[in-house]
């Protein structure tokens, strides 16, 4: 009994926040500054309802979803065939090489925050979506090569040789047998793209200014401009996480392996 | 050192088994001689390793018990049983060297590190393992893992009972070879209960004095190797073990006479015939080393002749019925017709698979 | 496994290098360029040597932030890693319940780090949040807009909770990786609880904790939006991490020159820890 005990209070304690913000999500302005009540006493639908009707709210996240996906395509797409050189092959600098590529996933966001913010206006992509899916993939494909390759690590190379004296040309090879070896791999890498790209504030943020204004900078700059209206903020919030809970909802089944990144 | 008995062993899986199928253990009751070698040989899916798990303590029965000499250890966790297990796969501890794999058991158990010092060089003398103990265990190859795992079990001094889960399995065929023989070498070192898990025949065969052939959750003939052979008790212990199998024709009792296709033939035991009641589904078994090709007799049509080495295997055909036989090397053998012989006294009538006995005897 | 030699693989390469190399190696460019100059606007500049590298070093301001980084860091490693892998090793092996604790604790990972921030800060109010109400209620002063030590600790908490669960995750699967057999061989070998954990399920765990530690380090050392929101850096500057200064040298005050240099130090730490641990790592998979 004790064994369960420790998990049950640490899911309590995650929940416990977003408790509290669906709480504050469904309270009038009045309320959450009024009373302490741990349910809404004035239960109101008005946050939601702003939200979902005003232009400048639910284009947020719309904004965000379309880049999010733009990245995780371009991501895993692009880290594909480079993780099966890598996990294949050996040629000259690839061991540098692919500690470069990693070097990027460890560069701070905020290094590159303004030099992005230069570089997309100078090549007149800034307040696209395809800039911050582009900015995002500095950190997305070092990530998704490095999580690709651990899982083609695995597959015997026997199954390459197999479908070359079975005459596959290498393109047919890649797409009909490859993939569908590592798709549990594929899923991985999408989903920590997505992740990624989805929970990062700061570029997404400074690459956008009204077109493809992400839900981040509506949320930041509404939270500034309308003072403080905490009901909203946490209406806002809660559906912030809806998203990844439909993304974490697909991967369930292969989040315990998965995350093992594919050789333990 | 301990004698094992197992007395009406059933279990299952499920929490409520109702069905007989529910049960991965049908029933099993059987004695195991303290010093013995034994094998369990069984296809996968028998129980045998469930039979093992049950002995080692890992897996409590759904009913029944287990004795080792005259203590009840049903209840008695795997530790308090002191047993000894070697794994399908080489389980060693990665980050410990050869030495402390093998003392590890030994210093779990408060040895004094004296003592330790002594039995594990000595276990790493019998085992080829000296070389490279300081070293670390993963740095080791397959069969030098295995050798660990076995030795870490060899070590102590308590072992009631040794047993073997297709340790085997990993290994390079021609190191298979050797570890047999180690094994072998060991037991009559170490003088230990054994039992070895297996569904290969000839790793059963050579290791153990005893066979327990199971299938579907029952143990169906347990013996000798020279028994299984020449007397299965069932027809699955006929088609298991020898390559090829024994021959599984399907027949008649009529008055006490076995007919297979209108041919009366001979088998030792024919006085149970008269026993089989009418319902049973009757069958005839013979091995392929015992039919001879005769001037009269069942005639047949010979369709192919393999080379197996020192013999040949002859495919033959009665009907719709193809019969296995094995014949000299020498023998000159031309396909088309011909008679064969089956040996009177080492073809036997089985009735709903068991060999048919006089019910006078039973 | 054995590889090919094909220096043909390139082919396969270069399409992420030059994508990543866009995205690294020109804002970088920008980067070393203000760090060497000095500019009035207007896009004038003026040499400026490695001036920018010895002010930044020098300063005291550098020099707070970076001993509060490596504090957060190291104290949120040292909850979070232990208490992953504790949270782990208690989990169900198996069952139903088992995706339904997985899925509940991935859940914080998937939410955007401003609504992390703000979530805490509603949560953490001292008037109208659960977590300060509380906390006051039961007769301790907090207010993590005024006291440093409530700012840091809601900041590790916010922490804690946000990212745990990528350590459960990871040495959850490191440990259902571990065959059944190993767990049997210890009981019949004697083995304590400690000892299957030492001997066991921390070698197997090897490899993932290596990248969640290697993974939290990087994601703690870069740590913005989170703390910014919550705190704003302060009360005072008492929570404001490397990121945030970075951010309010080049943003909030304009000063590119220092920003620069900053930013590339700053960088050079990161890959410098990073490239001790790669090496590591490295070395102990070649054993």
């Amino acid at each position: 009994m004790s064994r369960w005990l420790v998990p049950t209070l640490y899911i309590v304690f995650l929940l416990l926040p977003i408790y509290w913000l669906l709480n504050m999500s469904f309270k009038t302005t009045n309320e959450i500054l009024g009373t302490f009540a741990l349910i809404p006493l004035e239960f109101t639908l008005d946050n939601y309802i702003k939200i979902f009707t005003d232009p400048a709210w639910y284009r947020g996240y719309i904004n965000s979803i379309l880049y999010v996906v733009i990245n995780t395509v371009i991501s895993v797409s692009f880290a594909l065939p480079a993780a099966y050189a890598f996990s294949r092959y050996r040629f000259l600098g690839d061991k540098h090489l692919f500690f470069w590529l990693l070097t990027n996933r460890m560069a701070p966001p905020a290094v590159f925050a303004l030099p992005f913010f230069q570089l997309y206006a100078a090549i007149d992509l800034f307040d696209t979506h395809i800039a911050v899916a582009l900015a995002h993939c500095l950190f997305n494909i070092p990530l998704a090569v490095w999580i690709l390759e651990g899982f083609m690590s695995g597959v015997p190379k026997q199954l390459d040789e197999m479908a070359y004296i079975d005459g596959y040309s290498f393109p047919r090879f890649f797409v009909k047998i490859f993939m569908p070896a590592v798709a549990s791999g594929i899923g991985v890498a999408a989903f920590f793209c997505f992740m990624y790209s989805w929970v990062e504030m700061l570029l997404s943020k400074t690459l956008t200014s009204v077109a493809a204004k992400s839900i981040a900078a509506t949320m930041t700059r509404t939270a500034s401009t309308a003072g403080y209206e905490l009901g909203l903020l946490a209406a806002a919030g809660a559906l912030t996480i809806i998203p990844g809970a439909i993304v974490i909802y697909f991967v369930r089944n292969y989040i315990a392996r998965g995350f093992s990144l594919g050789r333990v | 050192m301990a004698k094992i008995t197992l007395k009406d062993i059933r279990h299952s899986y499920y929490s409520s088994p109702t069905a007989d199928e529910d049960y991965a253990i049908k029933h099993i009751d059987t004695i195991f001689q303290n010093g013995g070698a034994y094998a369990l040989l069984g296809p996968s899916g028998c129980g045998k390793t469930t039979l093992l798990s049950i002995i080692s303590g890992l897996i409590s029965p759904t009913s029944g018990n287990i004795w080792f000499d005259d203590e009840n250890v049903t209840e008695v966790d795997t530790i308090h049983r002191h047993i000894a297990q070697v794994f399908q796969f080489p389980v060693i501890y990665d980050t410990m060297t050869v030495f402390d794999n093998l003392a590890f058991p030994l210093r779990n158990r408060g040895v004094s590190e004296a003592d330790i010092q002594m039995r594990v060089q000595e276990v790493a003398e019998m085992l080829d393992l000296e070389e490279g103990i300081n070293r670390r265990a993963a740095s080791l190859t397959v069969d030098g893992k295995q050798k660990i795992s076995l030795g870490r079990g060899v070590v102590r001094e308590d072992v009631n009972v040794m047993m073997f889960d297709e340790p085997l399995t990993v290994i390079d065929q021609n190191l298979k070879w050797e570890l047999r023989s180690k094994l072998k070498e060991l037991h009559q070192k170490v003088d230990t209960t054994m039992i070895y898990v297996t569904h290969d025949q000839t790793e059963a065969l050579t290791f153990a004095d005893e066979v327990l052939v199971m299938y579907e959750g029952k143990v169906v003939q347990s013996g000798t190797p020279v028994e299984l052979f020449e007397k299965p008790m069932h027809t699955f212990v006929g088609y298991f073990i020898g390559s090829p199998g024994m021959n599984v024709l399907p027949c008649q009792v009529k008055n006490g006479d076995v007919v297979f296709e209108d041919l009366n033939v001979l088998c030792s035991n024919q006085a149970a015939a008269s026993s089989v009641s009418s319902g049973m589904s009757t069958e005839l078994g013979i091995r392929p080393e015992f039919i001879r090709f005769a001037d009269e007799g069942i005639p047949v049509n010979v369709r192919r002749v393999d080379d197996i080495g020192r013999h040949q295997l002859v495919h033959v055909e009665h009907g719709q019925h193809g019969i296995k036989m094995i014949c000299p090397e020498e023998q000159p053998i031309t396909e088309g017709s011909a008679n064969i012989q089956f040996d009177p006294s080492r073809t036997y009538l089985y009735a709903d698979g068991w060999l048919a006995e006089n019910s006078n005897t039973t | 496994m054995n590889k090919t030699i094909k220096q043909g693989a390139w082919l396969f390469v270069i399409p992420v290098v030059v994508l990543v190399a866009f995205n690294a190696l020109i804002p970088l460019m920008t980067v070393v360029n203000y760090s060497m100059q000095e500019t009035f606007g207007d896009n004038v500049f003026f040499w400026e040597g490695l001036r920018w590298f010895e002010q930044v070093l020098n300063s005291e301001r550098f020099h707070d932030s970076f001993v509060r980084q490596i504090t957060f860091t190291a104290i949120i490693l040292l909850i979070e890693v232990p208490l992953g892998i504790a949270i782990a090793l208690c989990m169900p092996r198996k069952g139903f319940w088992v995706s339904v604790c997985l899925v509940l604790m991935a859940l914080p990972l998937l939410i955007p780090w401003n609504v992390v921030g703000a979530m805490w800060n509603i949560f953490a109010l001292p008037d109208i949040g659960l977590l300060g109400y509380t906390i006051n209620a039961i007769g301790i002063e907090y207010n993590f807009t005024r006291q440093p030590f409530a700012a840091w600790f809601t900041t590790i908490l916010m922490d804690v909770w946000h990212w745990t669960s990528l350590v459960v995750l990871l040495a959850y699967a490191g440990l259902s990786a571990i065959p059944d057999a190993y767990y049997q061989a210890a009981k019949i070998d004697g083995a304590s609880r400690w000892a299957v954990f030492i001997w066991i399920q921390l070698p197997k765990m090897k490899r993932v904790l290596t990248i969640a530690i290697l993974l939290r380090f990087m994601d703690s050392f870069m740590i913005y939006t989170e703390p910014f929101v919550l705190t704003g850096g302060g009360p005072g500057n008492t929570t404001t991490f490397l990121s945030i200064d970075l951010v309010k040298l080049a943003l909030g005050q304009f000063d590119l020159g220092p920003a620069a240099a900053m930013s590339l130090i700053y960088f050079f730490i990161v890959l410098l820890i990073c490239w001790v641990f790669y090496t590591l790592m490295m070395k102990n998979e070649q054993q």
